[in-house]
């Protein structure tokens, strides 16, 4: 999910040619089957169960119209953060052990666990930028709202993700303001008064900007409750796509068990 | 039409902090169809008047009569907000949608317009700013001059009966600058505009009023 977030900015509006099949699907449908696959990869207990969830990631993907190069790098940044865990667990869960390695013994049990969640965690993730990644983020909040999610946190999101790039701008000035008098990191009191500074004059800068989008608000009747103008209805491609999903998911249940 | 003025503000004390006043005592109407400007050194107050006229902040004294109507209380500003149209200086306060339509549809919607009435009132604003086309664009990256167009245009879409301009000329290249005061001088509302652009106030304003220490002259 972080890899999501993080390049979330920049990433996700990719080169939309002839527009891939999930893009053609509602937005709220591909909200839906997001949550789906998450729940059903986390629910496989077997490690080809789980290998096999990624056959139908894979297939998101291609549907998507995901470049390899960037995909294959994300999923990389996010196996990073779980290296470690993932080195751990074979040394640590036990079961008949498979070699040791001076003092250390490399246990069967924590191979397969550490096999189990490499799978999940990729299936899910690649699921996720198939399925929400290419999705621009006003839409994905709009999906959110009409999904019965509180006004509230949909007007937080959607009012984020509008005002990111105005505050990045602002800190590209401030910090453009710091150089040209000559400001370089270093690991000074200075320094690190300086970027205090910075970062302060951020935050009274966005709350102040806030309250004049507030106001703007407010000049215009907003009264907490945010009307959607776009019209969405889930059509045949919407159905057609809810059924292959149950049909994998019931594939995948089987093969689970067996 | 009644002959009572759109706004009448009657001895409006302002402070921030209340050793620095910004408005000690200051009066103003404007009636229909008038065309004002509105002078003043840098912090004189004259957004603060402004935001008085359409109760984003309350007076600590005098009074606010818009429309026929003392406003005392935020909700005694709500149909005073409804038809009048406050432009702000920098666009990017008052453009929050991600696309142009949706923000131009903003106002309508929370008037309680469907989707479709909503719909036609952005294209027709639209329109008017001449910006036809520019429903689906992403408001944050328009140009400064976009920008300031779309804000108008959210405005319009609401009907308004008064514009209030904070500085619109501010920040604008010289022909968004000569595109916008065309545009503002096709439309048919009262309109106080505060501005250091002489030109511009020359172009569109026919009285003039001076705010200097917390009083309004002129």
């Amino acid at each position: 999910m972080s890899t999501l977030t993080l390049s979330a900015g920049e990433a996700l509006a990719p080169a939309r040619r002839n527009k891939p099949l999930l893009d053609r699907l509602e937005p709220r449908s591909r909200v839906l089957a997001a949550i789906a696959v998450a729940v059903a990869v986390i629910a496989c207990r077997t490690l080809p169960a789980a290998a096999a969830t990624l056959l139908p990631a894979m297939a998101l993907a291609l549907l998507a119209g995901l470049r390899p190069g960037p995909t294959l790098r994300r999923l990389a940044a996010l196996e990073g953060f779980m290296i470690l865990t993932l080195l751990s667990l074979p040394f640590t869960m036990g079961g008949p052990v498979l070699f040791s390695l001076g003092g250390l013994h490399w246990g069967a049990e924590g191979t397969w666990r550490a096999a189990l969640i490499l799978t999940k965690s990729s299936a899910i993730a690649l699921s996720l930028l198939a399925l929400l990644g290419t999705l621009e983020l006003p839409e994905l909040g709009h999906a959110l709202a009409r999904l019965g999610l509180p006004a509230r946190f949909v007007a937080l999101f959607v009012l984020s993700t509008r005002y990111v790039e105005v505050l990045r701008g602002e800190l590209a000035r401030l910090r453009l303001a710091m150089r040209a008098r000559g400001f370089r990191p270093r690991a000074s009191l200075h320094c690190w008064r300086s970027l205090g500074h910075l970062l302060g004059m951020l935050v009274v800068g966005s709350l102040e900007r806030a309250e004049r989008v507030h106001a703007a608000m407010r000049l215009r009747g907003f009264d907490g409750r945010l009307h959607l103008l776009d019209e969405h209805r889930a059509g045949l491609l919407d159905w057609g796509f809810a059924a292959a999903l149950a049909a994998t998911f019931a594939l995948l249940a089987l093969l689970d068990m067996a | 039409m009644t002959t009572s003025p759109l706004f009448q503000l009657d001895g409006v004390h302002f402070a921030y902090e209340s050793e620095r006043p910004v408005l000690a005592g200051a009066d103003f109407v404007l009636h229909a169809t008038e065309k004002v400007a509105l002078v003043g050194a840098n912090g004189a107050g004259k957004t603060t008047l402004f935001h008085l006229m359409v109760g984003l902040v309350l007076p600590q004294a005098g009074r606010v009569i818009a429309f026929g109507a003392e406003c005392r209380r935020e909700a005694d500003f709500h149909p005073v907000r409804a038809r009048t149209g406050l432009l702000f200086q920098d666009s990017d306060d008052q453009l929050f949608c991600p696309t142009v339509v949706e923000d131009v549809a903003f106002g309508p919607l929370n008037q309680g317009c469907s989707r479709a009435q909503a719909r036609n009132l952005a294209t027709e604003a639209l329109d008017l700013v001449g910006l036809s086309g520019f429903e689906d664009r992403v408001t944050h990256k328009l140009s400064g001059g976009q920008k300031r167009l779309v804000a108008l245009a959210t405005i319009l879409a609401m009907k308004p009966q008064v514009l209030l301009l904070d500085e619109p000329t501010n920040g604008l290249d010289r022909d968004a600058r000569a595109r916008l005061l065309r545009v503002l001088d096709g439309l048919p509302q009262a309109l106080v505009m505060i501005s250091h652009d002489d030109d511009a106030l020359a172009a569109l304003t026919r009285r003039r009023v001076t705010l200097e220490n917390g009083r309004l002259s002129g």
